[in-house]
This record gives C-alpha cells, structure tokens and sequence, in this order.
C-alpha cells in the first residue's frame, strides 16, 4: 500500500489506475483515525448486546432423546440411598479420626449392587511451575519417593458393566467426598448417587459401562480427580510408590475388606478401568443455601476456557428443567445486577427493540431489561471464568483428556428432615439417571454441539460466530493505524526531503533513500522485539522465585517487581544502548515505535483469541485503546488544545488501568470490594494462573506488560 | 370322545415310533457302516454370581462317503460350501456382551472355546495352495455373509483379515482370521443358524430357543465350527462334522422385591428350564442320536458343597451321587438324572466337577421335561479362572498418539496350578499373545517394553519369539504375535507399545465415525495349560459329542477387551461450508496470481499515457477526481464543469433515496 502511494506521488502525469480493493485499502489507511473509532465503538457496542443476540438453546444430537423415557428410580432406590446416607452418617461418629471406615462402608454397598469395586491410592500432586510445560498434554507425574503414609488419598471406584454392552465406552459419574470432614451436603451426594447406581445395575437399556467415582477430597476435588484420571490415562507401569502404598498399615487394612458377597472375585486392589470415556458428571450438594428453590448450578468452564459440548448442559438443563422441576444456574457476576448504566442500556435496547416491532411485527429480537442485566451478568462471568483460563471444578481434569465434563451442585431448599431428603435424593437420582441413559444413548461421542460459546442464561448461548464479531471489530483498527503510522511517518520525511533537494536529483538520491527509509522500521522492531523479550524474562521469573523458601507473597512479589525492572534495564544497556544515538536522531520515531508495537499486539491477540478467546477479548478491552491513543505527553502538552488535553487525560488513566497489577486490583475491587484487595493477592492470583497451566498468564506476561511498557515509553518519549 | 381318542393317539405314537425306527434301520443296512448322524445336547450350570449359563450342542456329521451330493440331515449349503472352498476347518461366532473371565471362569473347556470377542469372528484353514487362499478366502466371506445374513462380506478387504502364522495350534500359513467387533448380533443370525438343524427349532432341545428369552442374558455367543476330513483331492466327498453351538449365560428372574436381603441375599436364585426360557422341552427331536441334557456342576461348586457336608457329618459322595440326591441338603432338582459322572481327578485340582445326565426321550408332549434347581443353602463358590486375567487398556490422550497396554495379572488360583510346575528351579510360564492392529493405528513395533512385576525388564528377556508383520497403508493390518515365558512367580505383567493415530480418506469413514475406531480383541492363549474334563463311567461317552469335547485337549484361550480409539474426523456435517470457503480461497489466490502474472512492467503507465494524449473523456476524469480524493489528498480539480459533477452526485444522491424508501416501503408493508 505504501509503496503504490510513493508510486503514485513519484510520477506525477500518469495517473495509474488502482484496483478498488486496493483503493479501499488506501481509503481506510487514511481515514483510520475515524475508521478507528467507529470500529472500536461498535465492537464495544456489539460486545453488550451479545445478551439480545443470544439463541435458545436446543439439543443438536438426536440420539440424546432426553427425557423421552420415564425415569425408572423408585422409591426402593431412594430407601437405598437413604440407607447409604444413614450408615456413613453413623459411622462418621464413632471413629471420624481415619476415612477408612466410610470408604469400607461405601465399597461394601458397591459390592451389594453387584458392582465392581476397587480403591486407587494416590499421592496429592502439588501444582508446579513448568516454564515449558505449557499447553503439553499431562504426563504421569513424577515418581517421588520420600511420601509418608499419612498422605494418602484414596478414591473408591465402582464400575457396572453394561450387561449386553461391549465394553468399548465409559460414562463417569463423580461424587467428590472428605471422608475426614464430611459435610452433609457430601454424604448426600453420595446417596443420590448410590440411588442412581443401585438402579443402573437392574435396567437392561445399559449400552456403556458407568464408573462411580468417589474422589477423596481431603486434599481437594480436583487433585483427586486429576490423580485418578492420570493413573486411568496415562498409568506408569514401572512405579515405585505402589509398592510403597503396601507398607502403610492403613491401606493394608483396607484391603483386607471381608467381602461376603456373592463375587468375591468383583473386589480387587488392582486398578479397574472400562473403556474410553464418553462424558462425566461431577455431583455435589450444597451443605446450605438461602435459596427459595431447589436449584442446580452447572460449572462447565474447564482450563483455558474450554468448555464441554453444550448438548451436555442442554441436556441437563432440559431434563431438570421440564421433568424435575429444579431451577437452573450457572454462575454470574452479581455485582452486576446493580449496576444502573446497564439497567437503562437494557431499557434503551428494550424499547429500541419496541420500535423495531412496531415498525415490522416480525422483528422480535428484543428482551426485557431485567432478563437483560442478568444475561449481561451471566456472560460477563463466563467470559470471566473462561479469561482466567483456571478451571470452576473437577471437571475441568476430564478436559484435559478430552473427556466432556461438567459439575452440577445442587442447592436445595433448606431444613433436613426426612421426607425433604428423600425427595431430593428422588429427583436428583432422576435428574442423573435421565442425563446418563441420554449419554448412553449417544452411539458416536459428543460432536454435534457447539464447544466454543458463551452462555447468557441455562439456556440461552452466543456461538462463536456472532461473539467472534466484537472482537474483530475490536481489533480491526490496530493494523489500519499501524499502516497509517508507518505511512505517515515515511511520507512526512520524504517530503520534507524532497522539498530541500533539487528535482533533477531526486531519482537517483531517492532510490537510496527510500531503501534507508523503508527500513527504519527495524530499529523500533528491534525495541519492540526487545521488550518483548523482557516480557517472556519476567514471565520466568515466578519459577526462580517460588524455590526461595519462606517467601510470604508479598515479598515474593517486591523481588518480582525488583528483579523486573534490573532485568529491563540491563536489557536496555545492553542490547539497545549501541543504537540509541541512531533513533535519536530520527524526529517521528514514536510512530515507528508505535507502529510496531500495534503490530505486535494485533499479533498477540489474533493468536490469543485462538487459544482462549475470552483472554483475548478482555485484553483488547483493555490494550486496544491505550495502544491507540498512545502519542508523546509532550507533543499535546505543546499543542495545548482541547483534544490534546483530552488525549493526555485518556493516556493517563488508561495507562494506569492497563498494567497488569494495576486491571487485577480493579477487577478484584469491583467483584469483592477494595478491602481484600492487596500487593500479596496478586502474587497469589498469579501463582493460581501458572499452577493451573493457564494460558491467560502467558498472555500478560509476554504480550499485555510489554504493550503496556511500550506505551508507557511512548507517551514519555522526548521528541 | 376322550376314551375314543387316546387309544387313537397312543396308535399314531406307536406307529409313529415304529417308522421312526424302521428309516434308522434301514438307512444303516442301506450302507452298513457310518451314517450321517444328528446329536443335541443342552449343558446347564449355575455361575457364582447368580446367573445360568446354558450352552446348545449341535452336531451333525457326514461321513466322507455318503451318497454323492445327496444328504439326509446334513445340511446342504454346508458342504457345498465346504468342497467349493475347499475349507479344512473353519469357525465362524457371532457374539453379543463380553464374557465375564473372572467371575464366570476362563480354565473350562466351555470358556476357553465357547468365549468370543463380541461382534464377529471367522477363521478359516484352506486346503489349497498357498497363493489361492486369499481368493477362496474373499468368495467364503461374501457366501457366508449371505448365509447368516450379516455384513461378513467386509471381511473380504485384505485390511480386515490378517494371516498369523502360529498362534493358531493347527495354522500352516493356510488359515485366514478376521473379526468385525461393531457387528450387531440379533435374530436374523439365528435363523439361518437354525435352519441348519434338521429339526430347526420345531422338535426337540432347540425349542428352547425364545428369541426374546435368550437375547435377554448377559452374553450371547453362536458359534459354528466345522470340520472336514478326507482327502482333498478332487471328485471325492469329504467327511465333514458340522458343530454348531450357542453359549447364553441368562439371569434367572428372582423375586427381588420380597427377599429379605441380609439373610436370603446369597442364596442362589432357583430356577427351571420353563422359567429361564419360558419353554419346555417335549420330547427330542426325532432324527437325532442322542437327546441329552447335562447339568454340570464345576469343581468350585463341588468343594464348596462337600465343605458344607462335612460340618454336616455326612458322607461326601453318597450325598451327591446316591440315589436320594433330591433330598439333599443343599439344593433339589426336579428330575431324576439318569446318570451322574463324576470327574477323573487331574492333576491339577484335588475337586471333581459332578455332571448330571438326563435323557430327553423319556419325555413327551404329555410329560415335558423341565428340570429345575432349588437352592436351600447360600452358597459361594468361585470358578476356575485361567492363570492369567488379561485386560487391555489404551493410555494418552489426545488425537496424535497413544499406547495400547496388555495387562495379565495372575490370578489367587494360579498359585495352585504352579505348585505342581514350582518344583524345579526355573519354572516358566508360557503365554501366547495374538493382535491384529488396523492399518490407520500405526503400532511403533520398536516400542515395546515389557514390565514384570512393575520393573521394567529387556524384551529379549521375556520374549522368547515373536512375528510381526508391519501393517501397509490401506492394504493389510500389523500383527503381532509373541511368545512369552514369564516367571512363574510374576504376579503382574505389562506390554505396551505406542502408536500414532493416522489420517483416512473421506470415504473410508465407516458410517458413525465420530464414535472412533475399533482396535479387534487380542487373543491370550496359554500353551502350558489344557482345558479338559476326563468323566468316569465313559462307556457311554463316545455318544456323546459334548462329553467328547470336554475330553480335548485344549489351550486355555482369553480374549482381552476390544478398544476403541478416537481419531480425527472431519467435519462431515459441514460440506457446504468447507466447499464454500475453499472455493472462496482458491479464487481469492487464482485471480490475484493470475492478475500478477498477466501484467508486464510499466505496461499500466504506459496505456495510461496513451490514453491522456487521447481526449479523456467525462467519466475517467471523474473517476480519477475520486481517487484523489480517496487517497485524502487534495488535488487541483481538472478543467471540467463543477455544475455538472454536481448535477451527477445530485442525481445519484436521488437515486440512492429512492432505492432506500423502496427497500423500507417493501419492507414496512408487504414483509
């Protein structure tokens, strides 16, 4: 595009006649200030109405058929469950000091039903930093030597073999549980799953085998999980800490389990796997809720904003929404819902919407203001969840192995007596059972769906054909000005150059001039690639950090900040100084300079929206702007007009909002209130990011802080 | 009337009987010697965990000289089959469910030959040369798939079927095995299966063949097994013994909801042919041999029987064996057996199994025989399990690469079995492990490693022979066959060996492919152990066909799980749209390479000067008007008319509203 400019200004006569693509092209480079700022606005715009675009959901694969047959849990079943709740309840009080006893008991009612029955040891395996180990698929862990026997966790495993099935798929069904601290909400949970597995060894529609999961939370959910699908996935076969396991009296003891049943082959101690998994479900209770209803809360959000297929949360929805009579939920931000702004936005689009039906009946795109904020609340946290790349439950270990998973809580109502209970355990036995026979009628595994969405409401979604429109328009701008810059700068000192040459030497100088010119931009690239590589330092820096011991966060997070700065420095002395004398000379450098840096962060979010979309588009919120107006404070300090002051204003406060610590105390003071917020917390909330393997922390460190230190270098820039 | 018509009927039984006896007779003198013959038996055993299992034996025979092309009761689809394609042996199975190795054995010869991997599986030996197998082989497959009405025929793409060299005891390089695990087994298999009875299922054992009864049970697998003897020259008949099976293991309907479940929770459910099959058997099917019924119980069974005798301060053998065995304490059958065998001690096991034998013609239309069993006692036995439980599992994740693992853990039983090995120094186990892997999972043969005992050992030690032939793309599948010798006192094995996962064509996706790729069930075979049961009192045993295939001796055979790999698929919902947005990308690259190469240097310029020395006229001057000012600078206008420039925007301004009210008018009323 520059060069058919430079073309067409050389030669003056002859006009040459330009391609319309390229004419626009030249068109939008030279307009991109307003170009610019109507993209920016209506990708702000369309991101908030996102909630009045959002479709109903609907169950895309036929074979699911929720719903379609009665569900067959009787009360038999719940006495069942009910029985199960009682013993573990009971047992908790005579020896609470050792789990053993509640997972005997819970293994000996598996055997009952006629179940396979095993029990996985496992080691809590802590969350390290692997500066390489990002986005690699998870291995079997390291063989540490040195546990102790108190350190165990161990997950009781029921599996039912589908009796006319052939064993090629699995469906999971999870229920976390602390047998040390058992809440009732968890003892309850394990009834509502023994009701619903005690009748899926009767029926006869059985296609797939079902895996009971009882996962000893005592050191999370989640590490339970994840050590059970590790061992299921990706076992080691030459391990020493089995053989370890053996010399712990406790698990001895456990092993010795008088089995009366009919098979006493169906118990063994080795490790029991079915086939390939098909889906999981994660169940808990909630211990008590102030709830009106009794609601269900889905989480889907796995690591890195991946998210299960949605035929799964349809199904779910559906099944309890039309045939259990429970309230859906899935998480929102309820700061939300107070907020006036969005409130009269909603009005505007409501009667906006209004008018449009007034004009045309068919056009019935408009929803009530208040569904409004509450799907503006709802999509704000998931775009949240999945931004934070950190998994909301255990199912995001299914995700690691491809496995679709989503965590249903159930919050009922409220007291406990005993026909409450039972009608819990009755409708949510059939709540699962229903979601289970949809699953096992799935003959190929969860395709059909969406995987990359955003929910509004349970069931309402934007796909990622209209969210991906906002942030195009977000960042269509950046390459347009970044043109514009580069453009602007050549011509300007080609201009003034041609002025002070004689015409007749002006072909001959030119062509060397131009070659010059046109690669001056490698100097700012060289800054730019500099910082950046600063950035990736700093990113590296936490994994050296975090092996210096006794470290409260705050501490840790001073070094941080120390060691930051000395890196950049030292960067700057080193591999910048040389060539510092030859920019200086250069007048319209800052362009350059933010030329390249609007590059590379377009660069950086177009990757970044591939991999976690809702990273990419919180942080074009944030950059895309700052990169913009970025301009030297002393060139509109010198202008002094009103827009220039404006301009210093916009620079200012964006600048302070776009450092990365800076945006997490905002954002954690607009959630929780400033009080909590403080220097260890974001220590803290960055250890989280790299011990879940999220790609958000990437993100910050090696394209958001070097844009912001670009920028903040920029609008300091002595011209 | 009624004392009229039974003489009437006793008279056509009689005469009935009489003519019966009269064709066997006269078909012996007819030749004098061997005849075709006809036998079926029907074994009953109870498994530990409550559940039935019933095996159908069918066996017809004809000798290698019968009359020419004619048969009497041998079908003749069969041996026409079986001298067009020459086949020396061949087994064909059709299974649906898994067998249960560990609670329902795997030391048996009912397990070791009986127990299938689930969908299809054919082998086949060709008394041919070798370079004719293959297509006798594809015309047996297509003929056979018209036979049983089920999709065989597919077996006849040389990736689906695989050559082993010798894992099977009796290959030569002349046997063909293939298996096809999605294949869905139901009553349009069992119906040309039947049709192959001289009675089909109208007379005799097989009435007991409801169709909704026997597809109700756990595991379900017909089996056809035929062999030929004789000389494969041609012109002359074969002798062919055609053994068709069918092994249901069924759950007998209890009265769940009334039981008092701690106290009554282990006793076996009772149960009576009526009740499992809803059938009674009256009388046996005319042209057969024999007609028996056999209820086996199995050495566990029996000791743990013999143990509850004992704490009674009974005689052992009385109580099973003699005459009052109805009375005895622990269950009660409702019909006198009319013989019961006891098992020849092995070596191996101090337990004998007990078999009880009841004749089927006793039996008629007025007295249909319906044996049944009533549990007094809870009882618990475990069954005979093979030495090693072998499971098969996939590791990794993801849709590049994985592993297939073969587990074998010993089982507590072995540990007898190896007492008698155990007495020299280096006592070694011998296991046969047979895979065939489908061509797009490409097996990485070099990556196999072996851990005993969770330490990793070098392969040259464990294996002591192993075969590959490497899978070629869309051609023919990898097999693996290994000889293991593993240390007698191992108590878990592991191989695994990686794999990537390969890309298909579009149009070799099998309809539902998004479910994934099935990776056919290994066979683990132990060479060191035979299943076999040796019955006292056999003079009546070369009679029956079932007894005599207890006494084989056989390998002990398992078959591991059939796995499913997930692999990438594309899109097949989306065609339009990939069409599309390839389509757009082409042209997009075409039209602007094309465009490149098309102009020369400096040939715009040159075409533009041409044009200005012409008189331009109104629109080019326009038109260059716009691009200046699209370009955001400000050039000096070229000597025209403004009046008239104006007048044009104008008009076009006109037009574009008058458009723009058309198009909200349309859209106001009419939509």
């Amino acid at each position: 595009m520059a060069e058919t400019i430079e073309n067409s200004h050389s030669d003056e006569k002859p006009k040459p006649r330009v391609r319309p693509i390229v004419r626009f092209g030249i068109f939008l480079v030279s307009h991109s200030f307003l170009v610019s700022i109507v993209c920016f606005t209506s990708g702000v715009l369309a991101l908030f109405l996102l909630p009045v675009l959002a479709k109903n959901t609907y169950i895309s694969e036929n074979a699911l058929m929720p719903g379609s047959a009665s569900p067959m849990l009787s009360n038999q079943h719940v006495s069942d469950g009910n029985r199960l709740v009682k013993d573990l309840t009971n047992s908790n009080l005579k020896s609470s000091e050792t789990g053993i006893e509640s997972h005997k008991i819970i293994a000996q009612y598996m055997l009952d039903v006629g179940a396979e029955v095993s029990f996985h040891k496992f080691h809590p395996q802590m969350n390290q930093f692997h500066p390489l180990h990002f986005f690699s698929s998870p291995d079997s862990g390291k063989i540490q030597e040195n546990y102790s026997c108190s350190s165990y966790g161990i997950n009781t495993v029921g599996i039912i073999r589908a009796p006319r099935g052939d064993g090629k798929e699995a469906i999971v069904l999870v229920t976390p549980y602390n047998a040390l601290t058992s809440s009732f909400g968890e003892v309850l949970s394990l009834g509502i799953a023994y009701s619903v597995f005690s009748l899926l060894t009767q029926v006869t529609w059985l296609a797939k085998d079902i895996i009971w999961l009882v996962a000893d939370s005592q050191f999370g959910e989640y590490a339970a999980v994840s050590a059970w699908l590790r061992e299921y996935q990706t076992p080691k076969f030459s391990s020493m800490s089995a053989l370890n396991a053996e010399m712990c009296p406790d698990i001895n003891n456990l092993f010795e389990i008088e089995v009366h049943s009919m098979a006493g082959s169906k118990f063994s101690n080795s490790f029991r796997r079915a086939g390939t998994m098909t889906a999981a479900l994660v169940l808990k209770v909630r211990d008590q809720s102030e709830q009106f209803d009794d609601t269900i809360s889905i989480y889907a959000e796995a690591s890195n904003g991946q998210m299960p297929n949605l035929d799964l949360i349809n199904v779910v929805n559906y099944l309890a929404v039309h045939r259990q009579g429970l309230r859906v939920n899935v998480e929102k931000l309820w700061s939300f819902l107070n907020l006036g702004w969005l409130k009269s936005l909603g009005e505007i689009f409501e009667s906006l919407a209004n008018i449009a039906k007034s004009l045309n009946p068919k056009f019935k795109f408009g929803i009530p203001a208040t569904e409004y904020v509450e799907g503006t609340a709802i999509l704000a946290s998931s775009l949240y969840y999945q931004a934070l790349g950190v998994p909301t439950g255990p199912h995001g270990a299914f995700r690691d192995y491809q496995v679709d998973a989503i965590t249903l809580e159930i919050s009922p109502k409220f007291s406990l007596d005993k026909v409450w209970r039972n009608d819990i355990i009755l409708r949510g036995g059939r709540l699962i059972e229903g979601v289970i026979r949809s699953v096992n009628n799935l003959l190929e595994k969860f395709h059909q769906s969406f995987f990359l969405y955003l929910l509004t409401s349970p069931s309402k979604f934007v796909s990622v054909g209209v969210y991906m429109i906002a942030f195009a328009l977000l960042i269509a701008p950046l390459p347009m000005v970044a043109a514009s810059l580069y453009v602007d700068s050549n011509s300007s000192s080609n201009c003034s150059k041609g002025d002070s040459s004689t015409p007749s030497a002006i072909t001959d100088t030119d062509e060397h001039g131009i070659t010059i010119r046109s690669w001056r931009w490698l100097n700012s690239a060289k800054l730019v690639f500099i910082v950046h590589l600063w950035g990736a330092i700093v990113s590296v820096l936490p994994y050296f950090i975090c092996q210096i011991p006794d470290c409260s966060p705050t501490t840790s997070f001073m070094i941080w900040v120390l060691l930051s700065i000395l890196s950049l420095l030292i960067l700057n002395s080193v591999l910048a100084s040389p060539f510092a004398c030859v920019k200086a000379s250069q007048e319209k450098e800052w362009a350059l300079v933010k030329s390249v840096t609007i590059s590379s962060v377009f660069i950086g979010l177009g990757l970044m929206s591939v991999i976690n979309f809702a990273t990419a588009e919180i942080g074009a919120l944030l950059m895309v702007p700052m990169c913009l107006l970025a301009r030297p404070l002393k060139l509109d300090v010198r202008a002094g007009t009103f827009r220039s002051c404006c301009r210093i204003i916009c620079n200012l406060v964006l600048g302070h909002i776009a450092f990365p610590p800076a945006a997490f105390f905002l954002l954690k003071g607009m959630l929780d209130g400033f009080g909590s917020a403080n220097v260890g917390g974001f220590w803290m909330w960055v250890e989280s990011l790299w011990a879940w393997n999220s790609a958000t922390y990437l993100f910050i460190g090696m394209v958001q802080l070097p844009c912001w230190v670009l920028c903040v270098s920029i609008l300091f820039h002595s011209c | 009337m009624a004392l009229l018509r039974r003489p009437l009927l006793l008279l056509l039984i009689v005469t009935h009987q009489f003519l019966q006896l009269w064709i066997a007779f006269g078909s012996v003198n007819e030749e004098g010697q061997k005849q075709e013959e006809f036998y079926e038996e029907l074994l009953l055993k109870p498994l530990p965990d409550r559940k039935v299992l019933t095996h159908f034996h069918f066996q017809s025979s004809a000798p290698p000289t019968s009359n020419g092309r004619h048969h009497h009761l041998f079908p003749k689809a069969i041996s026409q089959l079986v001298q067009k394609f020459r086949v020396k042996e061949m087994e064909l199975s059709f299974t649906q469910g898994r067998w249960n190795y560990e609670s329902w054995g795997g030391f048996d010869s009912i397990p070791s030959s009986n127990a299938k991997p689930p969908g299809v599986e054919l082998w086949a030996v060709f008394d041919v040369p070798q370079h004719l197998i293959d297509p006798l082989w594809k015309n047996l497959t297509h003929t056979l798939s018209g036979l049983f009405c089920a999709s065989i025929n597919f077996l006849e793409s040389s990736t689906a079927y695989s050559a082993p060299e010798w894992s099977f005891p009796l290959a030569s390089g002349s046997l063909r095995y293939g298996t096809l695990p999605r294949e869905a087994v139901c009553t349009e298999n069992i119906t040309p299966w039947l049709k192959l009875l001289p009675c089909r299922d109208k007379a005799g054992i097989s009435t007991l063949l409801d169709r909704p009864s026997i597809y109700r049970g756990f595991y379900h697998s017909q089996r056809l097994h035929l062999t030929s003897t004789g000389s494969g020259s041609e012109g002359m008949d074969l002798g062919i013994m055609l053994e068709q099976t069918l092994t249901v293991v069924l759950q007998p309907i209890s009265q769940r909801a009334s039981l008092v479940r701690d106290s009554e929770k282990h006793i076996q459910p009772s149960w009576s042919l009526s009740s499992i099959f809803g059938k009674q058997v009256s009388g046996k099917c005319v042209l057969a041999e024999t007609s028996n019924v056999y209820l086996l119980l199995d050495r566990g069974l029996v000791a743990e029987l013999k143990q509850l005798h004992k704490e009674n301060e009974k005689s052992i053998e009385n109580s099973l064996t003699s005459e009052n065995f109805w009375t005895n304490p622990s269950f009660e059958l409702s019909a006198k057996p009319d013989r019961i065998f006891i098992e020849e001690c092995s070596l191996l096991s101090k337990n004998s199994s007990v078999l009880y034998k009841f004749e089927v013609e006793k039996y008629s239309e007025f007295e249909p025989f319906d044996l049944g069993i009533t549990w007094k006692i809870p009882i618990v036995w475990l069954c005979q399990q093979a030495p090693l439980h072998a499971s098969r599992f996939l590791t990794g994740s993801g849709n590049e690469r994985g592993a297939i693992a073969i587990s074998l853990k010993s089982t507590q039983t072995t540990e007898g079995f190896m007492g008698a090995h155990s007495n020299d120094e280096r006592c070694e186990l011998r296991v046969d492990v047979f895979q065939v892997v489908p061509w797009y999972v490409k097996v990485y043969f070099h990556s196999l490693q072996v851990f005993v005992d969770q330490q990793p050992k070098a392969v040259s030690d464990i294996i002591e022979k192993i075969h590959i032939s490497p899978s070629k793309d869309k051609v023919s599948p990898g097999v693996m066959e290994l000889v293991l010798k593993l240390p007698c006192s191992m108590s878990s094995t592991a191989l695994t060996i990686e794999f990537d996962k390969g890309f298909l064509h579009i149009d070799e996706y099998p309809p539902d492919a998004n479910q994934g790729f099935d990776i056919p069930s290994a066979i683990v075979s132990f060479p060191n152990f035979h299943a076999s049961m040796v019955f006292l009192e056999s003079d009546s045993l070369n009679k029956s066909p079932l007894l005599s295939k207890f006494q084989e001796w056989s390998h002990v055979m398992s078959y591991t799980e059939v796995l499913l790999v997930p692999l990438t698929t594309p899109d097949f919902s989306m065609p339009y749209n990939v069409i599309t947005i390839t389509c757009t990308v082409f042209a997009l690259y075409f039209g602007s390479l094309l465009n490149a190469l098309r102009r020369r240097v400096a040939e715009e310029e040159r075409f533009l000067k041409d044009k200005s020395a012409k008189k331009t006229g109104q629109l080019p001057l326009l038109l260059s008007k716009l691009s200046a000012k699209l370009r955001g600078r400000r050039s000096e206008p070229p000597h025209s008319s403004p009046v008239s420039s104006s007048f044009i925007n104008s008009k076009l301004v006109f037009k574009v509203i008058l458009i723009a009210g058309l198009a909200v008018c349309w859209q106001y009323y009419f939509l």
